[in-house]
């Protein structure tokens, strides 16, 4: 294919469009609330009205608000309909007769649907994730047709001035990431798709991949050009079925069409990528344990450096990106640099997108600028906490995280301020608590899973979760002292500097956090000292522990 | 279920030499059925080209054939591929979703990850664990029932959500879960 062929697919695919379209969101969410039965039969309902010349049924990525699912929607006029369910369609596919629609709406004017600033999810809900053409007539593989006629070094100095940050946690300069590989000498190098999302609670990289799966390819090819890679592999968890049917589907798509192989638009870049699937490990999120895995080993970190950017999968250059940084990427090849640094705060740049789950009235995905409050995700787009309970902590970052309490709200969502409040981004979970959930519990429960996940290699990680969460048992059962409290503080504070990966220094990061916010809720299961006469060195909780 | 000991011819491909092998098949009904999966095994060995790396693929696929990983196959697929018998056992037992044991012909996977927790999935669990009296990781002695716990599996939303066999259900109270389990519990063969 050259860019002649793809401009004219791209045009093709634009005139081929219906004059009413009803788009059916087909992701997991939706799935498992019956949205294949309603897809078939709105495609029954066109069939057997004879509509088939002027409806469009097309099934789509995810519209993000998740918990009214399925969600359907038509373009004449644009309506969404929440919860659709399979004796609804025959009424969704005879408005395009104009005939009238009692079926619920959703508020065009909801704030879940007009308070996002989409970019990385721009498609999503629109584009049929299962076409190629769909995709490209969304100018799609722009970007890199764009990217193949600058040089590498353009690129990677591109992707420096556009501020983005890695998105999967650590935020780590991607520009400087990228820079360090195409550094590295001439040779084998591969670029590796972070697509192992173990956080529990964190969906919106499966969404993406879903929704977008040609958007991930097309950054990766992206990165392999800037970086002068030849060879990708895509990591994902095998949780994520229909993300990995999806993606195969994609690359075999891309590949039949030339957009991935050799000599690819017509230029001398050559790209492959294949998919490496998970076997339930948490610890291969983090980047040589993903390496090993991806080398049919054990999922176990190693020391670095040398970090996988000198020496990373085969002992090559490597570079590693989540996925959403490299579905960003497309849309900052397509409109520069400057115009997706000009988007969220100084250090923060660009959009992220937020899974949002637990005691919340509107739970799904959405995507806002960096440097937007909390209080905006989760009171407004989210719609607070339903059935009058007050809010009380929302926790960021998964069990690398921390719980941020209600005052806190207001904080703006970026990396450094998060990280103030002793929690971090993450990939972008956040899970709302209500009055009712005990911080403890909490602590406890981000404690199990990280002694369940710890890989074992380190000893810190290894004995030192499992000792945490005896700890946090017996303080719940109302067996610890004060004594058991100090060493609990004084084990988070070894476990955290002692670890070898980010599994082990970031484990205690729960604790501490509800311990710095809700101290008194440890304090008020604390029982009286065994031996009142027994003084031991009085730690008082402090107050700056992260 | 009756426990056969079966003898196999079972060509290590690359090699070209063919090895006897003796596999005590628990969850193996006939020869005819055991020999076709090991063939499906094999095959599927030669196309990822017996490359080492390939293992985790290479055991999800035995998995997905035999249903769990027991002794016998961990130590065909290592001459096949020419592993130590150690590093294969040693990768299947690191990941969660390799399963060691037979499973039951049904699986209830309760979801165990934040949003579920919060809205209260340890009492999914602790139904399945009542109503089919067994615990996490175990099966019913009748072989209907297995219960696991995962740790989230990305439809947040839904929570609290169960995954009965391979359908993802939610949001689900425990009192639905218990009657969904006790409908399996007394189905016939």
């Amino acid at each position: 294919m050259n860019i002649a062929d793809l401009h004219t697919i791209r045009e093709a695919e634009r005139n081929r469009c219906k004059p009413f379209t009803i788009r059916c969101c087909t992701s997991s969410g939706c799935r498992a609330s019956g949205a294949l039965e309603v897809f078939a039969e709105l495609q029954k309902q066109v069939q057997e009205s004879g509509l088939t010349d002027r409806v469009d049924v097309v099934g789509v990525g995810c519209p993000g608000l998740c918990s009214e699912g399925p969600l359907v929607e038509s373009t004449h006029p644009a309506a969404i309909y929440p919860r659709v369910k399979s004796e609804q369609a025959r009424e969704i596919v005879r408005i395009s007769l104009n005939e009238p629609c009692q079926l619920e709406q959703l508020d065009p004017g909801h704030p879940f649907l007009t308070g996002q600033l989409k970019i990385v999810r721009a498609r999503a809900g629109i584009i049929d994730p299962e076409r190629l053409e769909s995709y490209i007539a969304a100018d799609g593989y722009v970007g890199l047709q764009q990217a193949l006629q600058q040089s590498p070094e353009t690129i990677v100095e591109t992707i420096t001035v556009s501020g983005l940050r890695g998105r999967g946690g650590a935020g780590y300069p991607t520009g400087l990431k990228w820079a360090t590989v195409a550094k590295m000498p001439r040779g084998q190098k591969y670029v590796i798709c972070n697509g192992d999302e173990g956080d529990p609670g964190a969906f919106m990289d499966r969404a993406v991949m879903e929704d977008a799966a040609h958007q991930v390819l097309e950054g990766m090819a992206i990165a392999a050009y800037a970086v002068g890679a030849n060879q990708g592999v895509i990591y994902v968890r095998a949780e994520y079925p229909l993300a990995i049917e999806r993606l195969q589907l994609a690359i075999t798509q891309a590949t039949r069409a030339g957009l991935l192989g050799t000599g690819i638009l017509g230029s001398g870049f050559n790209f492959t990528i294949e998919i490496r699937i998970g076997a339930g490990a948490f610890v291969c999120g983090e980047e040589t344990a993903l390496i090993a895995s991806v080398e049919g080993l054990r999922g176990m970190p190693r020391p670095r450096p040398p970090y996988p950017a000198e020496r990373g999968l085969w002992d090559c250059p490597t570079l590693i990106n989540n996925v959403e940084t490299l579905a960003t990427i497309p849309a900052i090849l397509r409109n520069g640099a400057e115009w997706f640094a000009a988007i969220g705060t100084e250090k923060s740049k660009g959009t992220k997108i937020f899974s949002i789950a637990g005691k919340i009235q509107n739970s799904g995905l959405v995507e806002v600028p960096m440097g937007t409050t909390l209080r905006q995700v989760v009171e407004v787009l989210g719609g607070g906490v339903p059935g009058g309970k007050a809010l009380k902590a929302v926790q960021t970052g998964g069990p690398s995280g921390g719980c941020i309490p209600a005052e806190l709200l207001d904080t703006p969502i970026d990396y450094e301020s998060l990280s103030a409040i002793g929690s971090i981004m993450g990939s972008g979970g956040m899970i709302v608590m209500d009055e009712s959930d005990q911080m403890p519990e909490i602590a406890r429960f981000f404690m199990e899973f990280c002694a369940d996940e710890s890989c074992g290699k380190c000893v810190p990680c290894r004995v030192g979760t499992v000792q945490l969460h005896r700890l946090l048992t017996r303080i719940i059962e109302r067996k610890a002292s004060q004594d058991d409290l100090d060493q609990l503080i004084q084990l988070c504070h070894l476990v955290r500097d002692t670890s070898l990966c980010g599994l082990g220094q970031s484990a205690p990061n729960p604790v501490l956090s509800t311990l710095r916010y809700f101290a008194s809720e440890y304090e008020a299961l604390l029982q009286p000292p065994e031996f009142p006469g027994h003084t031991r060195r009085k730690a008082p909780i402090p107050l700056t522990v992260i | 279920m009756s426990t056969s000991v079966l003898s196999l011819k079972v060509r290590t491909a690359n090699s070209g030499v063919t090895a006897f092998m003796e596999l005590k098949g628990s969850s193996m009904s006939s020869a005819a059925t055991t020999d076709r999966r090991i063939g499906i095994l094999d095959a599927f060995m030669r196309k990822v080209q017996f490359r080492g790396d390939a293992l985790i693929a290479v055991l999800h696929k035995a998995q997905e054939l035999f249903g769990f990983l027991d002794r016998p196959i961990l130590k065909h697929v290592a001459r096949t591929l020419k592993l130590p018998a150690s590093r294969v056992y040693g990768v299947a037992t690191f990941y969660h979703l390799f399963r060691l044991k037979p499973q039951g012909e049904h699986t209830c996977e309760v979801c165990l990850g934040t949003a579920c927790f919060v809205k209260g999935a340890q009492e999914l669990v602790d139904a399945v664990e009542q109503t089919a009296e067994i615990h996490v990781g175990e099966t019913t002695p009748d072989g209907k029932l297995s219960l696991v716990v995962s740790r989230c599996i990305g439809t947040c939303s839904i929570a609290p959500l169960v995954v009965m066999d391979e359908q993802i259900v939610g949001p689900i109270s425990a009192e639905m879960l218990s009657t969904r389990v006790q409908e399996w519990m007394s189905e016939h063969r």
